[in-house]
């Protein structure tokens, strides 16, 4: 027995560990009931009635809905490339080089989209949009917004990743006469590897999860699957939005199990 | 490996001042050559747009409402006294403090159950299943207890049946369920964090030395776990304050909060200069809060 569970009794134990399993049901059993009220024949939301793939049908019939699932793809695969590049370049800057000019007021804003409310920064971005009239509201104006948000926090995963990392590795690299771009593709890269995977399946998840940034710099015809979601339960709720719901949780789930795999192998490599 | 001996010594490469001068200088540039594409980028869509926003808070509203730039003056930010604004201001305050505390109260024995299981791999598995729901879509986790809550759901016919309510949905105890279910992992994770890493070694000794459960738990875990509160709050009260999506998903867009407040001045109010004093309010208090927090937490911590 290590002091670890010896710190509390076996009742406090018990009762701890009861308590540990009600909060695994509040946090399971509401999206769980939403993918199995997706089968549901019933119209109404959250009755059951019987098996039926009626709103799947509907909602692939959609082309509105399809059509903003296409955008929200383009619009988090652009959006995390860039922003990975541009965040893990930010993250090496202040991790490795100590002393630069501007440093610290980069290191303050680079922290700042993280720091402050959705509804500012979308207010700010629609301002930036109307006032300059440089880009039209569309897919184009989501990914520069997108992309503004996320370099923040793929900077501080691979900044988590680069603290933990032994610069002497780089050291021994460039002593061995590898150049600068050999040094980063053969030793840097592989080592913080994992983290900029971290990154940018955070980058992914924001982009494909943003309803208030989005919905202030839309275009006509352009939006996301969120705020298009959004839309239809402010309007009215029908178990199509159940169907919807279950496609946003699969491919949540498959990202984060795909990144884990590549997670896994990047960490087994080193 | 031979030619390596045999290099013959370049002036510069024989340590001296002026070549640490150089290497300094070369480093320097190449730092700031890494970050400058960010930092160009948040220029351009951050700062720009952040200094846009402040500079409008002085426009005059046209009649359309987009801001006028003929006539600069304080009326937006005089209109921020107004007994309105501070009614919302006050609820959205408490909403969100009422919310951290919720949070708080639901992770901490949560996350401490978490930490006292004895294996390594049993505290991963379960952090692990913490974040599972977490990934998945924020809006899908609101509407999820819209679907509950709905008037013929279940959840209603049970209170009804019991007495107990009514209707939850389009209340201020929905509202609350949305916002403690969207940012509960917030407050566990940090939490989590902070008991992991404990010295448990601390708590026994605490009570070799004879004092109780409650009390070795009082005086030594919940102090060694405060930078793990800390920053737990910070991090659910922070989006909580600027909630937009439960209080109108749940809420019904009834209880107006400042989020939703901010949204309507540049939608159906149509107040832009009006909106962007409200912004730039609460740009300048959570840059003040942050800024104390760091600045206090770099002391106490």
């Amino acid at each position: 027995m290590t002091s670890r569970n010896a710190a509390t009794s076996r009742w406090t134990d018990r009762l701890l560990a009861i308590n540990g399993w009600l909060v695994f049901a509040f946090l399971y059993l509401p999206i769980i009931m939403v993918v199995v009220f997706s089968f549901s024949a019933s119209a109404n939301v959250g009755i059951w009635g019987g098996f039926s793939l009626r709103w799947y049908e509907r909602m692939f019939a959609n082309e509105q809905l399809m059509n903003s699932l296409q955008n929200s793809v383009i619009i988090a695969l652009i959006s995390t490339v860039v922003a990975t590049a541009l965040g893990t370049a930010a993250a090496l800057s202040l991790d490795r080089y100590r002393r630069w000019i501007g440093r610290g007021a980069f290191d303050g804003l680079l922290y700042l989209p993280i720091i402050i409310p959705d509804v500012a920064m979308a207010v700010m971005l629609l301002m930036w949009f109307t006032q300059t009239e440089l880009i039209p509201f569309g897919r184009t104006s989501i990914t520069l917004a997108h992309i503004a948000f996320n370099i923040s926090f793929v900077a501080i995963i691979v900044r988590a990743r680069l603290a933990n990392m032994d610069p002497a590795m780089e050291d021994a690299a460039s002593d061995l006469y590898a150049g600068r771009w050999k040094t980063f593709s053969n030793v840097t890269l592989p080592m913080i590897l994992p983290g900029v995977l971290g990154g940018a399946l955070l980058a992914l998840t924001l982009s494909l999860d943003d309803v208030v940034i989005t919905s202030f710099v839309q275009g006509p015809g352009a939006t996301t699957l969120p705020v298009y979601v959004f839309g239809l339960i402010r309007k009215s709720i029908t178990p199509e939005i159940n169907a919807v719901s279950t496609l946003m949780i699969t491919i949540s789930m498959l990202l984060v199990l795909g990144s884990l795999g590549l997670q896994q192998r990047a960490e087994r490599r080193n | 490996m031979t030619d390596l001996r045999e290099r013959e010594p370049i002036e510069d490469d024989v340590a001296s001042p002026k070549l640490e001068r150089k290497a300094r200088r070369r480093s320097s540039w190449r730092g700031f050559m890494h970050a400058a594409p960010a930092y160009v980028y948040l220029t351009v869509f951050f700062t720009l747009p952040l200094i846009i926003v402040f500079v409008f808070s002085f426009a005059t509203r046209s009649n359309i409402g987009l801001p006028s730039l003929s006539d600069w003056n304080f009326d937006s930010w005089t209109r921020l006294a107004h007994p309105l604004v501070r009614t919302i201001a006050i609820r959205s305050f408490w909403m969100a403090t009422f919310n951290t505390l919720l949070c708080l109260v639901l992770a901490y024995p949560f996350a401490y159950w978490i930490a006292t299981r004895s294996k390594q791999l049993t505290r991963t598995l379960l952090l692990i299943a913490v974040l599972v729901p977490f990934w998945s879509n924020f809006l899908v986790r609101t509407y999820a207890w819209r679907m509950l809550l709905d008037s013929d759901g279940y959840i209603t016919q049970v209170g009804q049946a019991l007495g107990l309510w009514d209707r939850m949905l389009f209340t201020a105890p929905a509202v609350f369920i949305g916002l403690v279910y969207g940012y509960l992992p917030f407050m566990v994770l940090p939490l989590y964090a902070a008991l992991e890493r404990m010295d448990w070694d601390l708590v026994e000794a605490g009570r070799d030395l004879f004092a109780s459960g409650p009390k070795a738990f009082q005086k030594i875990t919940l102090p060694l776990s405060k930078p793990g509160i800390i920053a737990g709050s910070i991090l659910v009260f922070i989006p909580s304050l600027g909630a937009y999506v439960t209080p109108d998903i749940l809420g019904g867009g009834k209880t107006n909060l400042l989020g939703n407040f901010i949204a309507l001045q540049f939608g159906s109010a149509a107040n832009w200069p009006f909106g962007s004093a409200l912004s730039s309010t609460i740009l300048i208090v959570m840059l003040f809060a942050t800024v104390v927090y760091f600045r206090a937490g770099g002391r106490t911590v």
